[in-house]
């Protein structure tokens, strides 16, 4: 499985043709509490950099950018009732949807681990 | 997908107060329960006999049980409302340097013209005939914001200055469709430091939005803009001065290379109290702009009384002013409110009246006991206000943009409290304890852990530099690592820090009666 990042702060973790999408640890440190997730609906389809979920914490509201195109195939419905998760494990139970990536070509456009983390210390 | 900023939400360690009292009343300043708790179910403060014969006429619809208001007596009223009205801060009780809202003095001159029976006693559909003063006052103050803006045309209707923006945008989108390009111009561009009601107000009306990045000098560059123009572009909206209290100083070329691409120029002029009499938006290109009267000239905000928005347009967009507005004849003066009645294509209508009368005299009560002279000095005074907090304090809090001269308002960032454990939050919540309202803190959000100052005209020389001997005095000690004088704060406000994060994942908005409460009020 590999694990591409945006300059948003959103993760995508493939898994065949399949990717996972959320957002990186240092976007919730910065976010604080998440207190309200609004997802897409399941069979939506997305372009690269379109809005496709919204997170709203404490302080601001804000988007959640698809990293790339494809068609929302499963959404983390959990997230609606317990929005905290998004804080507790935001690579794992607090993923917000998954996507049916159309070509993944466009995952090259992505940064890796290495490269995300970098551009962390570099803000 | 993310802001800037690192606001923390936490609530703090828990301070203890080395003497708590039995009461919970801290000397002079009471603790306040709610009305239903100071009030009992089966007590009342009013002796009402009981009606004979009592024959509702509801049909059956009548209420069967008590309803569940708190009796209260008349002292206890009055204790309860004037209790709470005493842990009101205002502008009336100091200094209120939250940046971006234009906290002024609002002269009791103004008040007392706003209730002479004329202006205060008037119905909004009674004949034009006898209220002939309250048209001509209108008249007169559009007359006053179009000279001052050196625009064409003045909407008074706008009740605030995000119904301002509506306007202004709505009067562009009439103008685009006029000339046939509604469904190809449907893009504005909106710089990242802008009001959130820029890019709210866009879209609320159909338009995409499409951000101008921000830059490390808090300035909008014209190649920016340029790059992002297009036959698609109807519109920028653009603040100036701008939300990082700094003057856009590309903004006639920016006017330019919008006109040139067949757009609309949009100014956001909740800024405009720091350059009345200094420059007129007329001539730095502006088409649109509204006029925060709570603000700039000085109308009390909120509470105290509505805001109003009155929208200045140039001679491309004042065909487009919206119904109804005043004119005159020589029957004297009369409102056009029909669409059909108007000389030109209004765009419709934003409201049910004329607008907010309290405000416009208000307003022009402000601009005539000023004289041209005192709104320029008002506007001096206020960036020079500014700027001398900025001096005060940029040797311990630091500038995101350098230390060039700001506007009406001073920005600093949070890199002056990196590693000392205390965030924007803690500071703001210190000067509570200080006895001052804080400053805007995270916004604007392209500037990290933002403090965004605005003393205004108002304040005196011996007024700013108490406010800057204090936040020294706080920068010091976050400085020297007195953490818990910030984490804990405020200690001595009638609530302590409260935790936003189960408030806003949990709110209670309704109030839940104690079970023998219940069982009463049955």
């Amino acid at each position: 499985m590999t694990t591409r990042y945006t300059k948003d702060h959103e993760y995508i973790r493939l898994d065949g043709d399949t990717g996972t999408v959320g957002i990186t640890d240092y976007a919730q440190q910065q976010l604080g509490d998440v207190v309200f997730v609004e997802l897409p609906s399941v069979g939506k389809s997305v372009s690269k950099g379109d809005e496709a979920a919204v997170v709203e914490s404490v302080k601001a509201a804000s988007e959640i950018y698809a990293p790339v195109s494809g068609e929302v195939v499963e959404v983390n419905g959990d997230l609606e009732a317990t929005p905290g998760t998004v804080n507790e494990d935001p690579s794992g139970r607090g993923w917000f949807m998954k996507l049916k990536v159309k070509d993944q070509g466009e995952l090259d456009g992505l940064m890796t681990e290495e490269q995300y983390q970098d551009f962390v210390k570099s803000l | 997908m993310l802001n800037r900023q690192g606001r923390p939400t936490a609530a703090g360690e828990a301070g203890t107060n080395a003497h708590p009292t039995f009461t919970g009343n801290k000397a002079l300043a009471q603790v306040e329960p709610l009305i239903f708790e100071v009030g009992r179910y089966d007590v009342t403060g009013v002796d009402l006999d009981e009606p004979e014969d009592f024959k509702p006429r509801l049909g059956g619809l009548e209420r069967k049980e008590a309803i569940g208001l708190p009796g209260l007596s008349e002292p206890e009223t009055m204790r309860h409302y004037v209790r709470l009205s005493q842990m009101n801060y205002g502008i009336d009780t100091g200094l209120f340097p939250l940046g971006s809202c234009t906290m002024k003095h609002n002269a009791r001159l103004n008040e007392r013209v706003a209730r002479l029976p004329g202006f205060s006693d008037v119905h909004p559909l009674q004949p034009v005939s006898t209220v002939q003063g309250a048209l001509e006052l209108m008249s007169e103050l559009g007359r006053y914001l179009v000279t001052l803006t050196n625009m064409t045309t003045v909407a008074l209707s706008p009740k605030a200055g995000a119904h301002g923006e509506l306007c202004g945008m709505m009067a562009i989108k009439a103008a685009i469709e006029a000339k046939g390009e509604g469904a190809t111009r449907n893009v504005v561009l909106v710089p990242d430091s802008a009001h959130g009601t820029n890019p709210a107000t866009a879209a609320l009306i159909g338009f995409k939005v499409r951000p101008v990045p921000a830059r490390e000098d808090g300035w909008v560059h014209v190649e920016d803009v340029k790059k992002l123009l297009g036959p698609d572009v109807a519109a920028i909206m653009l603040t100036n001065p701008n939300t990082c209290g700094l003057f856009e100083n590309q903004v006639a070329e920016i006017a330019k290379a919008i006109h040139d691409a067949g757009a609309y120029f949009y100014c956001d002029g909740a800024n405009f109290n720091a350059i009345v009499g200094k420059a007129r938006p007329g001539d730095l290109g502006v088409d649109a702009m509204h006029i925060n009267l709570h603000k700039t000239f000085s109308t009390p905000h909120g509470g105290g009384g509505p805001g109003s928005g009155p929208v200045v347009l140039s001679a491309r967009l004042a065909p487009f002013a919206p119904v109804p507005f005043v004119t005159v004849d020589k029957d004297g003066f009369r409102l056009v409110e029909q669409e059909e009645d108007a000389d030109e294509k209004p765009f419709g209508r934003m409201t049910a009246f004329h607008g907010q009368m309290g405000m416009y005299v208000r307003a022009l009560s402000y601009m005539l006991s000023h004289g041209s002279d005192g709104m320029r000095q008002a506007s001096e005074d206020a960036v020079l206000n500014a700027n001398y907090i900025r001096a005060g304090l940029s040797d311990l809090m630091t500038l995101p943009f350098g230390d060039k001269p700001c506007m009406h308002e001073v920005l600093f960032d949070d890199a002056w409290l990196k590693d000392t454990g205390v965030t924007t939050l803690d500071v703001a919540k210190a000067m509570i304890d200080e006895g001052y309202h804080p400053m805007t803190m995270y916004f604007p959000l392209v500037v990290h852990g933002a403090m965004l100052i605005e003393p205004t005209e108002s304040e005196s020389k011996t007024s700013l530099d108490l406010f800057i001997a204090t936040l020294r005095d706080l920068a010091m000690a976050a400085k020297n690592g007195d953490t818990a004088r910030f984490t804990g704060a405020p200690y001595h406000a009638p609530r302590r820090r409260l935790d936003e994060t189960r408030a806003a994942r949990n709110p209670v908005l309704k109030w839940t009666p104690p079970a023998p409460l219940a069982e009463a009020a049955e």
